[in-house]
């Protein structure tokens, strides 16, 4: 006859080491990645002209610190982004708010977003170029374009998801128009409009880039454009790394920021 | 000074001083929602302060009776008076059937909301809100969101967020339901504490016959779709009520089968309709 022992592990230490064994192997992949990546490029098994070991592209990120380059055309970057974000955002906000809560004005506005939405953003570049010059407003424009659709869909889905029990005792206690937006609409779609900012800030990163290669004389889509004309492919890598730790950044910073504007939020 | 407000005309001239008047009159009140009658004919006069029930099988109509009172719908004909006060005081506040607390503002927000809405002072809510929510026992809780509470808590939140929007007339629909029975007798002897106060007049809506006769002074069986009034009965119990003492009184048994029996038709040509419809 055996005895068995059921061993009272607490619920609590074995979460937090399986969310530290979570960290650990997010860590582990993209550093197995640059380990096997240095290893080939310095054996020679992939050619460096276009695959530069990951010490050369530090090396050179270290040096464009150096000199300021970097800084000047990461900070360039993120102030069209910022701009970009605020300009499609407000708008996409309150036109998203007001087609949740008003019938008329959705059925205004669904067809001509529905038929704009598809046009690859992308596209749009040329148009914005001649539209707004060479100068910032067509970067700030492309990002704005970028961020203004996925927050305006998110935030009239997110308005008519709310449910209707909310408006009915708002009318109850007599909330005005003004009211209604503020502590019904606004707070009870905020869960969805945040995911309309994230998706939105990603496509305006993808903008800019794309943006700045094509019109512009600095940032970080004409560093790597640059990079390329002037074959200075650890150049090419640093812009592409930074841009990915913007998106990285920006990341975090939304989900701190929701901490913070949704404490009512349950995970 | 009273005036009267009419739905859905205007304003009716009607002369001062009618001691008399009820707090709620229906007249032919009938609703109807394209080809379906929810109600047809109701007729009732409620008094001030009286603690007004509705009973009757599901589907009869009767939410569709207090969400006219409350003028989130409208009605098809008859008319509704609604003795209004003439001072800042709102016509009247709603308790919902379950969640209907944002879950996006915390507990005392939720509980001053009706206030804030109407500009109320500072002052007044801090003095309102403080009173209520002591009164239902969530002083402690003032700060917290309702996702952090029982769902016995969060309807403790509505009650306190109608009464403090201190209106003419309170309105009820199946509070209570969503609770568990012990929640439920606990909230409903609160609520009965917390009337006693001042005496509001209460319309509320119940499939709960027990519930009915404990809270009310006067109930109002209705039938099955399309929703008429089967019957009026009177609740002679004095008050303050306890569940345990009423329990105890022969006649609480009676009004109980007597209008458990009114009853018990309508739920049955209820489920007939049901089964018609389905098959």
């Amino acid at each position: 006859m055996s005895v068995q022992t059921i061993s009272s592990t607490p619920a609590n230490a074995a979460r937090i080491s399986a969310r530290s064994r979570d960290r650990l192997l997010n860590l582990i992949s993209p550093l197995a990645l640059l380990v096997v990546w240095e290893a080939c490029a310095r054996l020679g098994f992939i050619d460096t002209r276009f695959f530069p070991a990951p010490s050369s592209v530090i090396s050179t990120l270290i040096d464009m610190l150096r000199t300021g380059e970097l800084v000047t055309h990461t900070a360039v970057s993120l102030e069209r982004l910022a701009y970009g974000t605020v300009f499609g955002a407000v708008p996409a906000l309150l036109l998203g708010i007001t087609m949740g809560l008003n019938r008329s004005i959705r059925a205004l506005f669904d067809p001509l977003i529905a038929a704009t939405y598809p046009v690859p953003k992308s596209a749009i570049l040329p148009l914005a170029l001649l539209i707004f010059g060479l100068g910032e407003g067509s970067k700030i424009f492309m990002v704005a374009i970028g961020v203004f659709f996925p927050m305006v869909i998110n935030t009239t889905t997110g308005v008519l998801e709310i449910n209707k029990i909310y408006l009915d005792v708002g009318r109850n206690y007599k909330a005005n128009r003004w009211n209604t937006f503020w502590t019904i609409a606004l707070p009870g779609a905020l869960p969805v409009i945040m995911t309309g900012l994230r998706l939105g800030i990603g496509i305006g990163l993808v903008l800019i880039a794309v943006a700045e290669m094509v019109g512009a004389k600095s940032g970080l889509g004409y560093l790597i454009w640059s990079a390329w004309s002037t074959f200075a492919v650890e150049q090419m890598y640093v812009g592409l790394f930074v841009i990915a730790l913007i998106g990285f950044l920006v990341t975090l910073g939304l989900n701190e920021l929701e901490r913070i504007i949704i404490p009512w939020k349950t995970d | 000074m009273r005036s009267t407000i009419t739905i859905p005309a205007a304003k009716t001239d009607l002369p001062e001083a009618r001691p008399a008047r009820p707090a709620i009159r229906i007249r032919e009140l009938r609703k109807t929602f394209g080809e379906l009658v929810a109600i047809d004919g109701v007729s009732v006069e409620i008094a001030h302060g009286e603690f007004f029930m509705i009973v009757g099988p599901s589907g009869c109509g009767k939410t569709t009776l207090l969400r006219i009172l409350a003028g989130l719908e409208s009605i098809s004909s008859g008319s509704i008076e609604i003795a209004t006060p003439s001072s800042q005081r709102p016509v009247n506040s709603m308790i919902f059937q379950g969640d209907s607390i944002f879950p996006w503002m915390t507990v005392w927000n939720n509980a001053a909301y009706g206030l804030k809405m109407r500009r109320a002072p500072a002052a007044l809510i801090k003095d309102v809100v403080g009173h209520y929510l002591a009164r239902t026992g969530l002083t402690r809780f003032a700060d917290y969101y309702p996702h952090q509470l029982s769902g016995g808590m969060r309807q403790r939140v509505s009650i306190a967020r109608a009464f403090a929007n201190d209106p003419e007339i309170l309105l009820m629909d199946e509070p209570f339901s969503a609770l568990d029975a012990q929640n439920k007798l606990l909230l409903q002897e609160e609520l009965l504490r917390i009337w006693e106060e001042h005496k509001k007049t209460v319309v509320f809506i119940t499939h709960s016959v027990d519930e009915a006769v404990f809270l009310g002074d006067r109930i109002m069986v209705m039938t099955a779709q399309p929703g008429k009034v089967k019957t009026f009965v009177q609740v002679p119990l004095g008050r303050p009520r306890e569940l345990m003492q009423l329990q105890k009184a022969p006649e609480y048994g009676d009004l109980i089968s007597r209008i458990w029996s009114s009853l018990r038709e309508e739920v049955q040509r209820a489920r007939r309709q049901e089964e018609e419809m389905t098959s």
